[in-house]
């Protein structure tokens, strides 16, 4: 089961990897778009974290629609709406429960993955977070089909979200800041599926073992 | 990195804190950091607000006030505002005519505005928006996230705003923004790049001699890096894919509104719009009005943008209109 307190270690964790990445994004963001990524997503989350250590409420849903919130209310351009919109799908998804199995993760994550896909209307292959958001979800699947351990699961979700990132260099971006690139976009890491990657990550981090 | 700032975490807080203190009268700041304009809400009048990332002043908080906007939301420097912003400004501007988001044309800008403005309909406010996506430098299809909202927006407040002010209802203001958007096209140039705060370093690099044509207002690449040249050259470079895109014709009447980046002098800027001039002229295009002047900058960029609006007699007749706010006043 993923408990209340893993999913709070995990967004602590993501924070965390977001301020120590803070430079690496920016500077893959004014590459090919307006270098604010990693300033953006970390003071979201700094204010993520400051919600966080607030929060008694024992329920996990509740708790991931809080960081959906947050983001919403404090991060701005485009990170804002689509990470708000991942955590707050995910947290509505799995409303009123205190632990979820990994079924229900997965579950969750599908409903966050919609509603990235709903606020920002990408496709995959356009060179966004849902080039990693959907191999990620596509192995975390795989691997519970395959009746994976909690720990191993996420692990195989996190190298999916790798792979999606790793692909999206060659692209051309057709979506966001860096479609007015065009052609000059491919050969470039996509910011949006790093983060996303990193996020995943985290999660697989915070539960090896499990 | 060389700013007059006293912390790049502060520079939005504390440059509205002298907005308000220079123009008090005018216009009022409410939680959280929105410009509304100190008589706001008006019973019955259309609220029509903007806003988008810093960095880009007088736009948009200095086009709050009689006869332009009545409420503006700025975000951090270059970064959209947030839902929460924009619903709070819906909310204080809202008159009980409805209001209009006028939104420019970045994807975090449409996708906090409509946020916004799923949540403002939802507590019963009527909501209308319209996109400014005028920026010619950039290819509008499929597989771009089109045009970039720049110097029409300008205009497009301004035209709008009178609309406004003079009674126009929900549908028919909104149905005046989009005229605007159809009628008007931009294009701009750099000779520096910008800094942002938050960055402390330029956002892209630009040799001693060199110019980036097509430049968008946050530093994006534009069509064509290249060697500087004349103003004359520069002039047409940005002219030429302007009146062919809409296309502008003989005979028809333009507002032609040339617009400073932040770092450029004034004196450049009329030296621009003198070789607009002849080049409209020799198309058969008559600049019926004009605006020339740092509205809707990048920072501290050296450069220049070109906007043509073509004009019928509404467009004209809201453009004199009187307006009153910190950075627009004329026909008092």
């Amino acid at each position: 089961m993923i408990s209340h307190d893993d999913i709070l270690a995990w967004v602590r964790r993501f924070a965390a990897v977001v301020t120590e990445n803070k430079t690496y994004l920016t500077d893959l963001d004014s590459a090919i778009g307006d270098a604010d990524h990693g300033i953006n997503m970390d003071r979201g989350f700094s204010a993520v974290v400051d919600k966080l250590d607030g929060l008694a409420d024992p329920d996990v849903g509740a708790a991931l629609k809080t960081v959906g919130t947050t983001l919403i209310s404090k991060v701005g351009g485009a990170s804002g709406p689509l990470y708000g919109m991942f955590f707050m799908q995910m947290g509505g998804a799995v409303l009123g429960k205190e632990a979820l199995t990994l079924e229900e993760f997965a579950t969750a994550f599908e409903a966050g993955l919609g509603g990235v896909l709903r606020i920002g209307k990408a496709e995959p292959g356009d060179k966004t977070m849902v080039d990693a958001l959907i191999p990620a979800r596509d192995a975390l699947r795989a691997a519970i089909a395959d009746g994976a351990s909690v720990g191993d699961a996420l692990a195989r979700m996190a190298r999916g979200a790798e792979e999606g990132m790793l692909a999206t260099v060659p692209l051309v971006a057709r979506k966001g800041r860096a479609s007015y690139l065009g052609e000059r976009s491919a050969g470039h890491q996509d910011p949006g599926a790093t983060s996303t990657h990193l996020l995943l990550r985290s999660a697989a981090e915070v539960w090896v073992g499990r | 990195m060389k700013k007059l700032i006293n912390s790049p975490d502060t520079v939005v807080d504390d440059a509205l804190i002298g907005v308000v203190a220079a123009h008090g009268d005018l216009v009022r700041v409410i939680e959280p950091n929105v410009v509304v304009r100190a008589d706001a809400p008006k019973a019955g009048k259309v609220g029509v607000l903007s806003g988008g990332g810093s960095g880009h002043e007088p736009m948009h908080g200095g086009f709050v006030g009689m006869g332009m906007l009545d409420a503006a939301c700025p975000g951090a420097v270059f970064t959209s505002p947030v839902p929460d912003q924009m619903l709070a400004a819906t909310k204080a501007v809202d008159g009980g005519a409805g209001v209009l988001h006028i939104v420019k044309n970045y994807t975090g800008d449409i996708m906090n505005f409509e946020l916004a403005a799923e949540m403002a309909r939802a507590e019963g406010i009527e909501v209308t928006s319209v996109v400014i996506a005028d920026d010619v430098a950039v290819k509008d299809s499929l597989y771009t996230a089109g045009r970039r909202g720049v110097g029409g927006t300008v205009l497009a407040e301004k035209i709008v705003g009178a609309a406004a002010e003079a009674g126009a209802d929900l549908a028919t203001v909104t149905a005046l923004c989009q005229k605007v958007q159809d009628n008007v096209r931009s294009m701009g140039m750099a000779l520096t790049s910008c800094t942002v705060p938050a960055a402390g370093k330029p956002t892209f690099e630009l040799g001693d001699d060199e110019m980036e044509i097509g430049v968008g207002i946050h530093g994006e690449p534009g069509r064509t890096r290249m060697k500087i040249t004349s103003a004359a050259e520069i002039t047409s470079m940005l002219a030429t894919p302007i009146i062919d895109d809409l296309p502008f014709v003989a005979g028809d009447k333009v507002l032609a509104f040339v617009n400073g980046m932040g770092g450029t002098p004034l004196i450049e800027l009329y030296v621009v719009f003198a070789e607009l001039k002849k080049i409209l002229d020799g198309r058969g295009i008559t600049i019926a009005r004009n605006l020339v002047g740092n509205y809707i900058t990048s920072l501290e960029m050296a450069g220049c943008s070109i906007t043509l609006l073509r004009l019928d007699d509404e467009l004209t007749k809201y453009w004199d209109a009187p307006v009153l706010t910190p950075a627009l006043r004329w026909g008092l």
